[in-house]
């Protein structure tokens, strides 16, 4: 794991003649979200570097989930602007795969495993070629990497919670993106699952991928993330791990909730303690 | 029996052959659509459609004055069409959930149709306007450009769902993800809706505005017993629906009465919502994989041989003496996976 350089900061605007920065894969100008009239994000202005694996946390209700809605198109924009790899979100697409959260699909839907992962493929079919032979290769190939190739038949209702996560990955992992968008992708899987998820994540960087990741568990942020974006409706902090998830951030972040500052406390222990 | 009987089952008469093959074309679609709606979550607002198209044809009688089949659809696919349209208004800009716009939608607009079609009945020229036969459908009614109707309608029907199977598939699966790989959902969902409407639409002659919308949800609940994939369901869906209305026309004119007739017999929606839940019925208790009574079997076996394994597991011990217990208590049951256990966090606004 490559520490990352101090230098390579986040910046509300891409300084230019920087030649060292890496590429931005995401920049969110000036973005408020509103649910029925009710601001949930206000006035978000970040720059997400390319090639990174980035951590959102942030308390319940903080927007983390629509953030990444908002940047994906799913939720209007009541103000700002999004570009993704210098580009509107319509050029983008080819280059975006997306985990949603497995809560918001209806599992015993008549699909099996493989069905589900081939439905990655859509995007590059478009709207009237079927998947072919080189499909079914390729999905089978990406629920081989998630450990899934003997369950490519089996109906999703009878997948565990972290199988069915494992699927939604390959169905992410066919698209061959560039940009990983994962809704709280380690929410509720057992630990095997989440030590595959975790060197899933790293091929993806490994290969020049960014993932771009809502997170809950604060103890794991630094040993999982190089980045880390800190929301609370506001942005909070925003930057590589080292410099952005110091105790004071959190503390804005979280407003003060003990248990949680105990944890943050260790975890940044952790953060700081140079990892081999 | 009858000759007339006889007759009806054996198709001998081409009306009767007109009739069941209108309504066969309309199972099939129903079905077949209906797979759709019910795994969109899209069922109720098939029967909010349904309900709502009464006043429609109503309306559409006050402006064309005769049975015009055609126009009686159109103001009913009109009417329909618009009570959906109510239904997402009053969900999207007010508080009020989806469940209470579709019952007060679906109430407001038959009530409105029941007003009317007693006002047009009460007309001297009203008794023949056939407009009771809408209520619980009359299939007898139905001449051959009627059946030509039904028979493009549900051509039209299969050739999109053919078409468009994939998309239909993952829109119906994983809308957000459809949407993030760029597909137009909110039009693919209209799209659905449209089709949705017209099925119901066109089964109002014969299945009615009461029943309709169960013709769209039986046939594919049934069908989902019997199978995990997607396209056998859709087709065991609209096989389903087109037994259901072979027999349930078949059998609203031989039941009742001197049985020589289709035009005599039982309403025709009745008699095909019927023969489709007892289709349903047999699905729910029979069905290998997630029937009741096969499932009910397996859980008898399992527990049956837990309880012998642990018979057998205590005989291999012996029996312990009081001062000799075993040290490791002895396992008992069957441990849930990990994953399944661990506390569901709450959801991000």
């Amino acid at each position: 794991m490559t520490s990352p350089a101090a230098a390579e900061s986040f910046s509300s605007t891409p300084s230019a003649g920087a030649s060292s920065l890496p590429p931005i894969a995401v920049e969110v100008h000036d973005v408020t979200v509103a649910y029925h009239r009710k601001p949930v994000l206000w006035d978000i202005d970040v720059c997400i570097p390319a090639g990174r694996l980035v951590a959102i946390i942030g308390p319940n209700g903080a927007g983390k989930s629509t953030l990444i809605k908002a940047i994906l198109g799913l939720v209007p924009l009541a103000s700002g602007e999004i570009r993704i790899f210098d580009k509107p979100l319509r050029k983008a697409r080819p280059l975006i795969a997306y985990v949603p959260q497995r809560e918001t699909v209806d599992w015993d839907f008549p699909v099996s495993a493989l069905d589900v992962v081939l439905m990655g493929r859509y995007g590059r079919l478009g709207w009237f070629r079927r998947p072919g032979k080189a499909d079914r290769q390729a999905a089978m190939n990406c629920l081989e990497q998630v450990g899934m190739a003997e369950y490519a038949h089996r109906q999703i209702s009878q997948l565990s919670g972290g199988q069915q996560q494992r699927v939604f990955l390959a169905r992410a992992l066919v698209q061959e993106a560039q940009l990983y968008f994962m809704d709280e992708p380690f929410a509720g899987v057992d630990a095997a699952t989440e030590k595959a998820i975790v060197s899933l994540l790293r091929n993806i960087r490994a290969s020049g991928g960014t993932v771009i990741a809502v997170h809950h568990d604060l103890q794991t942020v630094p040993e999982y993330f190089d980045h880390v974006l800190m929301l609370n409706m506001h942005l909070v902090a925003a930057g590589p791990m080292a410099s952005a998830f110091t105790t004071d951030n959190l503390n804005k972040t979280y407003g003060g909730r003990l248990t949680l500052l105990d944890q943050a406390a260790e975890a940044v222990r952790r953060a700081a303690s140079p990892r081999a | 029996m009858s000759e007339g009987l006889w007759d009806i089952l054996l198709l001998k008469d081409a009306s009767t052959r007109t009739v069941v093959s209108g309504t066969a074309l309309l199972g099939l679609a129903a079905g077949i659509i209906g797979a759709f709606a019910v795994l969109r979550r899209r069922s109720l607002v098939g029967d909010a459609i349904a309900h709502a198209s009464l006043p429609g044809i109503c309306v559409a009688y006050f402006v064309v004055g005769d049975r015009n089949f055609a126009a009686l659809l159109l103001g009913a696919l009109v009417f329909g069409l618009l009570g959906s349209a109510c239904i997402a208004a009053i969900r999207d800009y007010t508080r009020i959930k989806e469940d209470a716009a579709i019952g007060i939608v679906l109430g407001s607009f038959f009530g409105l149709g029941i007003v009317l079609s007693t006002i047009i009945q009460r007309q001297p020229s009203g008794n023949r306007a056939g407009l009771d036969g809408f209520l619980f459908g009359k299939a007898a009614s139905m001449i051959t450009s009627d059946v030509l109707t039904i028979a493009s309608v549900a051509g039209f029907i299969l050739a999109i769902i053919l078409v468009f199977f994939k998309e239909f598939r993952l829109l119906c699966f994983d809308r957000q993800f459809a949407a993030v790989q760029g597909r137009p959902v909110a039009v693919m969902d209209l799209l659905l809706l449209a089709l949705i409407a017209l099925c119901t639409v066109a089964g109002l002659p014969a299945v009615g505005v009461v029943l309709m919308a169960a013709l769209l949800i039986i046939p594919a609940a049934a069908a989902r017993f019997w199978t995990e994939n997607l396209t056998l369901m859709v087709a065991l869906s609209g096989g389903v629906g087109v037994v259901s209305a072979v027999a349930g026309t078949l059998a609203s004119a031989t039941i009742a009465g001197p049985a020589n007739s289709l035009s005599r017999g039982l309403p025709t929606g009745p008699c095909i919502i019927i023969t489709a839940s007892i289709i349903f019925l047999v699905s729910m208790l029979l069905a290998p994989q997630r029937g009741m009574i096969p499932d009910l079997f397996r859980r008898f076996s399992l527990k049956r041989e837990l309880a012998l394994q642990s018979t057998l597991r205590h005989a291999l011990q012996g029996a312990p003496a009081p001062d000799h217990r075993p040290s490791l208590p002895i396992d008992h049951g069957i441990h849930e996976a990990p994953d399944q256990s661990a506390p569901r966090r709450e959801t991000d606004a």
